[in-house]
């Protein structure tokens, strides 16, 4: 049963993804992508990783895509006006990019196999999780907020009139 | 709990491989592939969140949360870099006119 779940959630995402590169209006794309990362979220739930799972639909389809929303509709970029690469550079990238994938793939199933680990209970909990985040990893986790102020500031200052 | 720990026995880790390469390969096309500039920033969008599905998917197999944190922090510091380009891109169709990537030229040669 969860296999067939993973079957559809992954040609899902993969199609979209697809859609996504290749759709030539770019809100389309943005929709698309939405689609990939919603199928993403729906992977976290069958890892049993709720937590990321939820951050995922709050911050990626939530903040993240409704910004590239507004600043498409702001740029007024809502219809195909992208003149097209040369058929000779389209090849190019598709035939870089598969060759990128074989590579890659080449290289994982040469490598060990995974001995699996028995999971600990609710290892994707938002309890769980809390608790290394902010035992372990609570140095990075201040560090963040310095990087979001000054994301914050730099993005004020950017997007301001001269 | 049975459920999860199915899943995990169900779906092999390599299949959680295959997949994310996939992702990644495709975000790496779209680069490639496009010239507006907004396109190939969603490409690398969609690269991050292939490296994310890894991530979770290995800390999920090892039982190790981990990795589920780094995702986390990944996550951030995509927020944080979304707020910057799109600011960037923006001051860019102000200057230029528009976002097509060659157009943009002026550090060429």
């Amino acid at each position: 049963m969860l296999e067939y779940v993973f079957y559809i959630l992954a040609a899902i995402s993969i199609v979209c993804a697809l859609m996504m590169v290749v759709s030539k209006n770019p809100i389309h794309s943005v929709l698309f992508l939405i689609a990939t990362f919603f199928s993403i979220a729906g992977h976290f739930v069958i890892l049993n990783a709720h937590f990321l799972a939820i951050v995922q639909i709050i911050v990626y389809t939530g903040a993240i895509m409704v910004l590239f929303l507004y600043v498409i509709m702001l740029l007024n970029l809502n219809k195909s006006t992208e003149s097209s690469k040369p058929t000779l550079v389209k090849i190019a990238a598709v035939v870089s990019a598969g060759l990128l994938f074989l590579v890659m793939l080449a290289s994982f199933k040469e490598s060990v196999d995974l001995k699996i680990v028995d999971t600990a209970d609710g290892l994707g909990s938002v309890k769980n999780l809390g608790k290394v985040l902010f035992s372990e990893y609570l140095l990075p986790f201040e560090a963040s907020s310095v990087l979001f102020l000054s994301a914050m500031a730099g993005s004020v200052l950017l997007a301001k009139k001269k | 709990m049975n459920e999860i720990t199915s899943t995990i026995q169900v779906v092999p880790l390599e299949y959680y491989i295959f997949l994310s390469v996939t992702l990644f390969s495709i975000g790496v096309l779209g680069m490639l592939i496009r010239r507006n500039a907004i396109i190939a920033f969603m490409s690398i969008e969609l690269m991050l969140n292939a490296v994310n599905l890894l991530m979770v998917a290995f800390s999920a197999f090892r039982g190790d949360a981990k990795g589920q944190v780094f995702v986390f922090f990944i996550m951030v510091v995509a927020a944080a870099e979304v707020a910057i380009g799109l600011a960037i891109l923006t001051m860019i169709h102000h200057n230029r006119g528009s976002v097509d990537i060659n157009a943009l030229n002026k550090l060429k040669w």
